[in-house]
Formats: C-alpha cells, sequence, structure tokens
C-alpha cells in the first residue's frame, strides 16, 4: 500500500484561557494574572499558524510489535490503544516558530512572560490537534481513542526518527528534529490514532507518572 | 552558452517534479530518493530526458537532501556524482534542439538553525559547502537552492555556493499561504538579503500552486532587480480514492503560470505534482511570449529575518542606545558580558519606534570579535528590527555580517584608501548598506564642496567593487557647535547637496552637534528639523529623547508623510505624561513608602516597584530596602508558594517586581559596592537539553535573593560547566534537564565537576528528576522548585562563612 501524505492549514482555533492558567500551572489565578494572559494572547494570536500533516498507515499487531508496513515500533501499551484497528493515522502537527521567538525572547526579558507563553503554546497545539482529529471523526465517522505519542509511556522518543522519515514534516510543515529527538518548532506533536473505535486507555490512570501536577484520577 | 548570458534575453524553463514522479515508480515512504540515482539510474536519466524533451533548459539533478547530515561522505559523493551523470546522459539523449543546463540541485538540510533549532549557522555554511564542492567537482552549469523555508539557512546554502564556485547561483524560496517563509520573512526581506548577496535569480517553488503564490509573486516582481523564478506545486494536494491527486491539471498551470510570464516572471517550472506534460504546456503556451526586461528600481533597503525596512520619504530611525560612549551601565554591562542588560536595550528601543538598531560594543578591554558576533545574534533573537553593524574593527565586522540574519547596515567606511580595501569587499561579499563618512587621509573638510567631493571619489570605488549607489548612504558628519559655531552650516549644506545633485541617502549621528553644551535635548531636536528639511534619509539618535520623537512625528505630519496625522495623535497621547515624580504623590513619606514597596511586590507591580525604588533611595540607605522591604516582601510570596496558597505566575511576577527595584538599587551603587563573600552560582541545562525555562525561573529567583548567578544557557557541555565553575571558584552550581533522554549528560556533568571542582556542591532540577535520581547521579541536592533552590544555596552560603 502507498502511503499519500497531506497537508492542511487550519483557521485558529478559539482559545480556552482556563487551559492556558492549568498549563501555567496557577490554581488560584486572579484579575492580575487573567491581565497578564490576555495581553500575551493578542501580542501573539496573529503570528502563529496551524498546519498538520498526516498519513493513514496499515497496522498490523503481534506481541506488542506495530507492524506499520514501513516501519514498526515495539509498545505494549500502543499496541492496546491501536487495538482491533487495521488502519492507523500517523500525524504531525504544529504552530510555528514564532511562539519559540517569543518564548526565548522573554526567557531574557521577563520569566513571567516567558512562562505563559510556554502555556499559552501547550494549549494550542493541543486545539490543533483536537481541531484535526474532530475532521479525521467526521470523515471516518468514527470515535477516536486518545491519540499516542512518542514519550509517552513505554512507546519510546526514538521512534520519531521512523516518525519523520514518513511523514517528512520538514518540508510539509517546518517541522525538524534534533539528535536528541527534540523537535523544533518546541509546540509540535506527533501521533499515532487508531481507526477502531473507542479503545481507550485513560489518560490519567494508565499512565505511569505519578507525580504529575495534572494527574486526575 | 553561458547559463547567465542565456538567462538575460530568454524566459527559461526549468524542470517539474521529482519526487512524486518516483512514488509512482516505487519509491517507498521513509526511502531516500537520492538513493534511486544509484539503485535506478535509468529511472532518473528517463525522468530527466522527459523534462527536457518538454522543454525544460534546465533539469536540477536529483539531489534535494543530498547532504552530509543524511549520508556519510563516500556515499555523498557516489549519489552526487551518479546524480550529475544521469542528467547529462539525459542531455546527450535529448534530440531537442534547445540550450540545455543542468543545476546542482540543493534543499533544506532538514534542520533548524539556533537558536530556534539546534544547528549552527557555520556547521549549516559546511554543510552546504560539502555538496556544492561535489557538483563543482563532476560538473555543473548552475546552482539551484530551492524549497528554503528559513532565510538564515538560505543565507548558509548561499554563502557556502558563493564561498565554493563562480557557478550562477539562483534560489528560490517556499513561502506559505500567510506570503511569508516559515520563519517570518517576507519577499521584501528575502529580495533584501537574496539581492544584497548577489544572487542572479530569485524566487518562489513548492508548498502552493501558483493561484496562491500569485501575490508574492507580485510583490517580488515589484521589488526584485534580478529575474524572478516561479516553480509552484500542481495547486494543492487531496486524498482521492486512496491516491495524492494535486487540484489543478496541467492547461490550468500553465495557463495561470502564463499571466504571472506576462508580468515579468523569467524563469518557470513545477514543482511537487507536475509532470513533463505540464511543462511541456507552459512551453507551448508561452513560447510565443517575449520575456518582460528586467528593470532596475534602484531601492535603498536594509533587511532583518522578517522584514525589510526601505529609505525613502518618511526619516529613519536608527537607536544608538546600544554603545558604551559615555555609558557607565553599559560599559559595566559589556564588561560583565550582562547580555540581559543589552538586549533590554534593544527591545525598549523598538517600543519607542525605531526602525534599526545601532549595534556598537567597541571597549578597549574586551574582545570586541567575540562580543559583537555574540550581541548580534543574541539581539537576532529578541528583536526583528534590522542592525546597523558598527565597529571600526575589520575582523569583528566581517563575523558580525557573516552571522547577521538579513541585509545589515554597516557603519562605516570613509574616504581613506586603507578604510575603502578593506570594508568595501565585505559589502560587496555579505550584501549591506554602507555608511560612508565624508572625511579621507586630511580629515574632515570645513567646507560642504570638500565633503561632497570625498562623497563622489568613495561612489567611484565602490563602482569599481561592483557596488551600487543605492547600496551606499552618506554620513556628512555632525560636529559640535560649542567648538564652531558654523558648523552645522557646513553638515545641513553637505547634506543638501549630497541628496540633491548625488542622489543619495543620507544619515547622520544627531547628538554630536551639542556635544559640551547643557540641556543638549533642546539642540539635538531642533538640528534633527533642520537636518530633515535638508534632506536627512535617517538619523542615529536617542528614542528614549521626548524632544526627538516629537519632531520626528511633527515633521511627518507636516511634511504630509502621515495619513489622517494619526501616527502624531498616538504619539501625542504619550507626549503629556512628565516624570515619575509627579506620578507618585510628593508628599508621602518614608514609611508609607516601604509598605508601598512591599505591597508593589507581593502583587507583582514591575513599573510600580522600580518607581517607588527611586524614591525611596533618595532617603533610605539601599541595604535596608533590601533587607527590610524587598526580601520580606519576596519571604511572603516564597511561604505562600510553598504552602500553595501562591501559585507559580504569581511568584514570577512577584520576582520580576523585586527585579526591577534591585535593579533601580544596582544603578544607584553601581561600583559603588562589591560583596566580599563568594556567592556566585553557576547556572546551565546540560547537554542535548534545549529546555530552559525552569533554569531561567530558579535563576530569576536566586538573583532576587542576591546571589551572583552566572547563566551559561542551554544544552550547555559538562566540560563548559567545569571551567566556569573553576574560573569563578563557584560554591555552587545548579543544573537543569527536563528530557530523560539528556539524564546520562547530568550525570556526566556531575561526575566531572566532582573530580575537577570537589568545593562545589551540585544541585538538580527539572521534570524528569526525582530524588531517587539524584542520588544515582551523585547530586549533592534535588530540588522540586525554584523555592527550594533558593533555600539549598542560602544554607550553602551560610555554612560556608560560618
Amino acid at each position: 500500500m502507498k502511503s499519500i501524505i497531506l497537508s492542511k492549514t487550519y483557521p485558529p482555533p478559539p482559545f480556552c484561557e482556563k487551559e492556558i492558567l492549568r498549563y501555567a500551572n496557577c490554581k488560584n489565578e486572579n484579575e492580575n494574572i487573567r491581565a497578564l494572559v490576555n495581553k500575551c494572547i493578542n501580542e501573539i494570536k496573529n503570528k502563529l499558524t496551524y498546519r498538520v500533516c498526516y498519513c493513514e498507515l496499515p497496522i498490523k499487531i503481534t506481541d506488542n510489535i506495530c507492524d506499520f508496513e514501513t516501519f514498526s515500533v515495539k509498545s505494549e501499551k500502543l499496541a492496546f490503544n491501536l487495538k482491533g484497528a487495521e488502519k492507523t493515522i500517523l500525524f504531525a502537527a504544529t504552530i510555528g516558530t514564532e511562539i519559540d521567538r517569543i518564548i526565548i525572547k522573554y526567557g531574557r526579558l521577563s520569566p513571567v512572560k516567558s512562562l505563559i507563553f510556554h502555556a499559552i503554546g501547550t494549549e494550542r497545539i493541543e486545539a490543533l490537534c483536537d481541531a484535526f482529529c474532530a475532521d479525521i471523526e467526521k470523515e471516518y465517522h468514527i470515535q477516536l481513542a486518545q491519540r499516542f505519542s512518542p514519550g509517552y509511556s513505554d512507546l519510546p522518543l526514538s521512534d520519531q526518527k521512523n516518525i519523520f522519515a514518513v511523514l517528512e514534516p520538514e518540508k510539509r510543515i517546518g517541522l525538524t528534529l534534533n539528535d536528541s529527538f527534540v523537535m523544533s518548532p518546541s509546540k509540535s506533536v506527533t501521533a499515532f490514532i487508531g481507526l477502531n473505535g473507542k479503545q481507550n486507555l485513560n489518560k490519567c490512570s494508565d499512565c505511569n507518572k505519578l507525580d504529575c501536577t495534572f494527574r486526575g484520577v | 552558452m553561458d547559463f547567465r548570458k542565456y538567462l538575460k534575453n530568454n524566459i527559461v524553463y526549468l524542470d517539474g517534479g521529482m519526487g512524486t514522479l518516483l512514488q509512482d515508480k516505487g519509491l517507498k515512504p521513509g526511502e531516500h530518493p537520492e538513493c534511486w540515482n544509484l539503485l535506478h539510474p535509468e529511472v532518473i536519466t528517463n525522468i530527466h530526458k522527459a523534462y527536457f524533451d518538454a522543454g525544460s533548459n534546465v533539469v536540477c539533478t536529483n539531489t534535494f537532501g543530498a547532504n552530509c547530515i543524511k549520508f556519510d561522505d563516500d556515499k555523498l559523493e557516489l549519489i552526487i556524482k551518479s546524480a550529475i551523470t544521469n542528467a547529462k546522459t539525459a542531455r546527450e539523449q535529448s534530440v531537442i534542439k534547445n540550450e540545455k543546463f543542468i543545476a546542482l540541485d540543493i534543499g533544506p538540510s532538514g534542520k533548524l538553525l539556533k537558536p530556534l533549532g539546534d544547528l549552527d549557522f557555520e556547521d549549516a555554511v559546511n554543510v552546504f559547502a560539502k555538496t556544492v564542492k561535489l557538483g563543482v567537482k563532476y560538473g555543473v552549469d548552475l546552482i539551484i537552492i530551492e524549497t528554503m523555508n528559513d532565510s538564515y539557512e538560505t543565507k548558509a546554502a548561499l554563502l557556502a555556493a558563493k564561498e565554493n564556485c563562480d557557478l550562477p547561483i539562483i534560489v528560490s524560496n517556499a513561502y506559505g499561504e500567510d506570503g511569508k517563509l516559515m520563519t517570518g520573512a517576507t519577499p521584501d526581506a528575502m529580495v533584501a538579503m537574496l539581492e544584497g548577496m548577489g544572487v542572479d535569480a530569485l524566487g518562489a517553488n513548492c508548498s502552493l500552486g501558483p493561484h496562491q503564490l500569485r501575490s508574492v509573486i507580485e510583490q517580488l516582481l515589484k521589488k526584485a532587480s534580478v529575474p524572478v523564478i516561479l516553480k509552484p506545486n500542481a495547486g494543492l494536494p487531496k486524498s482521492e480514492n486512496g491516491k495524492t491527486v494535486f487540484d489543478i491539471d496541467a492547461d490550468e498551470f500553465s495557463a495561470e503560470v502564463t499571466n504571472l510570464v506576462k508580468k515579468g516572471v523569467r524563469v518557470i517550472g513545477g514543482c511537487c505534482g507536475t509532470t513533463p506534460e505540464y511543462i511541456k504546456s507552459l512551453f507551448s503556451r508561452t513560447s510565443s511570449c517575449k520575456p518582460v526586461n528586467v528593470v532596475p528600481k534602484n531601492l535603498t533597503v536594509v533587511s532583518s529575518y522578517t522584514h525589510a525596512v526601505e529609505f525613502g520619504e518618511k526619516p529613519i530611525l536608527i537607536g544608538e542606545r546600544i554603545n558604551p560612549t559615555g555609558k557607565k551601565l553599559f560599559k559595566q554591562a559589556l564588561i560583565d558580558n550582562d547580555m540581559d542588560y543589552i538586549l533590554a536595550e534593544g527591545v525598549n528601543q523598538q517600543e519607542k519606534g525605531v526602525h534599526i538598531l545601532d549595534v556598537n560594543v567597541g571597549l578597549p578591554d574586551i574582545d570586541e570579535v567575540s562580543m559583537l558576533k555574540h550581541t548580534v545574534c543574541e539581539l537576532q533573537s529578541v528583536v526583528d528590527l534590522p542592525l546597523q553593524i558598527d565597529t571600526s574593527n575589520i575582523v569583528a565586522m566581517e563575523q558580525a555580517l557573516r552571522r547577521y540574519n538579513g541585509k545589515a547596515m554597516i557603519n562605516s567606511v570613509n574616504g581613506k584608501k586603507e578604510s575603502l580595501e578593506t570594508v568595501l569587499p565585505l559589502v560587496k561579499k555579505y550584501g549591506g548598506l554602507i555608511v560612508a563618512l565624508t572625511l579621507d587621509e586630511n580629515g574632515i573638510p570645513d567646507t560642504a564642496e570638500g565633503r561632497v567631493k570625498i562623497a563622489e571619489n568613495i561612489l567611484k570605488v565602490a563602482s569599481e567593487y561592483g557596488i551600487e549607489k543605492k547600496d551606499i548612504i552618506f554620513d556628512s558628519l555632525a560636529m559640535t557647535i560649542s567648538a564652531s559655531n558654523k558648523s552645522a552650516l557646513s553638515t545641513l549644506s553637505s547634506l543638501r547637496t549630497i541628496k540633491k545633485q548625488l542622489g543619495c541617502h543620507t544619515s547622520l549621528g544627531i547628538s554630536n552637534v551639542s556635544f559640551g553644551l547643557p540641556n543638549r535635548d533642546a539642540i539635538n531636536s531642533t538640528f534633527f528639523a533642520l537636518a530633515l528639511e535638508n534632506g536627512l534619509s535617517s538619523a542615529i539618535m536617542n528614542p528614549y529623547s521626548a524632544d526627538m520623537m516629537k519632531t520626528y512625528y511633527t515633521y511627518n505630519a507636516l511634511k504630509g508623510l502621515d495619513e489622517n496625522c494619526s501616527e502624531y495623535i498616538s504619539a501625542a497621547e504619550h507626549f503629556s505624561v512628565t516624570t515619575v515624580h509627579d506620578t507618585i504623590c510628593p508628599q508621602k513619606n518614608a514609611e508609607e513608602y516601604s509598605s508601598a514597596l512591599q505591597n508593589a511586590v507581593i502583587k507583582g507591580f514591575k513599573e510600580k516597584s522600580a518607581e517607588i525604588t527611586k524614591e525611596l533611595i533618595l532617603k533610605t540607605p539601599p541595604l535596608d530596602i533590601i533587607n527590610n522591604e524587598i526580601i520580606p516582601a519576596l519571604n511572603i510570596v516564597g511561604n505562600g508558594y510553598e504552602n500553595k496558597t501562591v501559585y507559580l505566575p504569581q511568584l514570577l511576577m512577584s520576582a520580576e517586581a523585586a527585579k526591577s527595584a534591585f535593579e533601580v538599587i544596582k544603578a544607584s551603587m553601581s561600583g559603588k559596592e562589591k560583596t566580599v563573600t563568594n556567592n556566585t552560582i553557576v547556572i546551565a541545562t546540560v547537554r542535548g537539553d534545549i529546555h530552559d525555562i525552569g533554569k531561567n525561573i530558579v535563576k530569576l529567583l536566586l538573583e532576587n535573593y542576591g546571589f551572583y548567578v552566572v547563566d551559561l544557557g542551554k544544552d550547555v557541555p559538562a566540560e563548559e560547566i567545569v571551567e566556569k565553575v573553576i574560573e569563578l571558584h563557584a560554591p555552587l552550581a545548579a543544573l537543569s534537564a527536563l528530557m530523560t533522554t539528556t539524564v546520562p549528560a547530568m550525570e556526566e556533568t556531575i561526575k566531572l565537576l566532582k573530580e575537577k571542582a570537589q568545593w562545589c556542591k551540585i544541585v538538580v532540577g527539572g521534570a524528569v528528576l526525582t530524588q531517587e535520581y539524584a542520588d544515582k547521579i551523585g547530586a549533592d541536592k534535588y530540588a522540586k522548585d525554584a523555592m527550594e533552590s533558593v533555600r539549598y544555596a542560602q544554607l550553602i552560603m551560610l555554612n560556608k562563612t560560618n
């Protein structure tokens, strides 16, 4: 099977202040912080781009090895997540370099703004992924399981290499990978989504990071 | 025929897509298309031949990703050699009678350059240089640098090509839907930089179809004085019955490209999704078109990595504050390598409305070459204004120009033979707008005639180096009227003549005129107005001076350069704001101020904290302010944070407010007091890790509590950290890592520190670390957050003094 890689640009998804505050680790926000968050949103909102590239891959699972034909990865949790699917969507998404520029800038000038921009960037990229997944759900008439990225649970970061080889996001959406498997722009996501209907891992209780600040029940 | 000659009088046809055709022939996802030069040479040759047969004058070798990041040296040579052989074979086989050229194709490296990514600029130049050298060795006719979506990487590739061959070089960038490159450059900015460096043609390819690229192309045609390239995709890709299809066919493609050829595009071809059929259609539709002449635009322009600044009727402001001359604090910042101070000067001037920043970091005691290079790179990571590289050190000038992302303004050259011979070759090589001072071996002529004569000579010599008039801007030298009361008049009169007779743009360092006189702003701003009226195009000036800014806005409004006076009106809102003294109630006593300061710090009001401190410091000893006001306020917030009643953003807002108060105190104490005990802390994110927010937060808080923090940045090798600790005999090192993959680097750093600097304690932190991890890798302390680092640092320093 030949995989076809498509690219898409999205309009800005609506901002969610509550999520931004959560990512900024702020639980008792006051007017002061709110005003700062809004100021930061205004400073960045016209500078972001919302780009995704993706393809459909076949999947065969044997003994926790997920075989995508052109490459395979070993991960018990991903295998569980993709169980029952014959196909999977592999995607890469980014909100571009401007968010990194501004984080670098305020890293030198105002750590609090740098923190807020980090939080905004995280909220933005997650919102973009949500918008993309909503499109896929519509297109395939299916409810999707949790998207699954390298670095989650037992799926090593080094699998980014295979993902980048397939999607070539460098030339499609300007997303690059360094030698330690870190992506630039930093506010970017790569992930698998199984086209298997809901086969969900619980976001929190199935994760091993027990000291996570965002851990729910 | 020579490619340059052919380009002069003809429409040049490039080839179409390669990747999409190879996929049809069985190229698998993840497989390198470049390897097919060796594995399936006949396939590649046939594709090249099909393009030549369809009418292409130029085929691009199948070497888009052929670089030493993806392939080892031997493999790289084999690939490039066979790629060129395949193209040559195709040229021999094609019987169509037209001019045929082979271009060495260079695509992006796949890495993002620093500061956004991890590839160093010079490393990028070396990567491209290897590919270029091999292309030259095996014989190509020209070089095409294409699909570049970052201006800095484009510059690296272009520099590599220029330094390793004399072949024609054409450069094409990938613009997004927003009409910019992925890293932000507009078409205007790219034209400025690329023409400055002497490309033979420039344009746009890939990413979009001809319809979507239309506005980018029209903009390039408006600004470029070299031929424009258009090599678009076959529209936009979509999925249809399990196949990728592009949304426009050969006919629609060639119709739209032809429209743009009629507007002036001179080099055409296709990118993703296009096939020999598209080129054939393009060829037959345009073969009767007469090539539109390329007209020189004569624009005087500089650029940053985002935008271009054009010199015209409206005056350009060049901020003068990044310069140690006469500035005690700035000098100290240079000596201490306090980059944050210098960067803040850049950002503040931008907020005041300057268009360009002058950068001068020359001091007798510092290494200007590395300082200037470093400052230019750092400034370009926080401000997007074009920079004016201001130095008389020729090595420093070259290093800074090399690293500069865009087309810089250069300050300066003068009429002396030695100056012309050393500076002008740099302008030619790196591009730039050069400020030329009207002085020579005999000094500064008193008369306007004398200065104009020098200007004429500079123009003559520059043209011998191939530098055009538009890239020279004259400074007719403002000198103080306190020494000679006619000096302003000669400056103004030479300004007028240079602008009118020579048709050149002009610049002046305004404030020199008032040296030695009281209330200099009054003289400066009036002189500024006179100079503008006499043809001044740009001024090196102090944007913090309200008088100067008033002159600028009123001049524009009066001269019809400010539509509806809107800039004047919005600037005028701030004209009436007077000094800080008026905003704080003057009858307040010291006590009220002090509780006010605590309150401002706790609430996180940055400006207010500074203002109150300014008042307070008139009556209260600095140490009392710190110990009785700032530290208690910080402790309240810090305790709140530890008890989870205050959260991280509030903690940081207070820390920044405290910092702004400290800065006021520091400025008032400058040079007077130095702490005797060594409370140095060396802080860094370890090698391989580029995350630094946690480290920055810890640094800010440590500084708040009075520690001298030396920040080595992110991705720092163990050796560098150890070296610094030894040099400063630092009692504490703080290491940060965010990723599990970089914990080994942290362990290595600790090992080396324990070996070479036994006195130094080590505190570690970061998202992946835990107490167990910290114990395992031998750290003295694991701090779960910034406050815990502060408490530990206090403990260490206390033990040391006891």
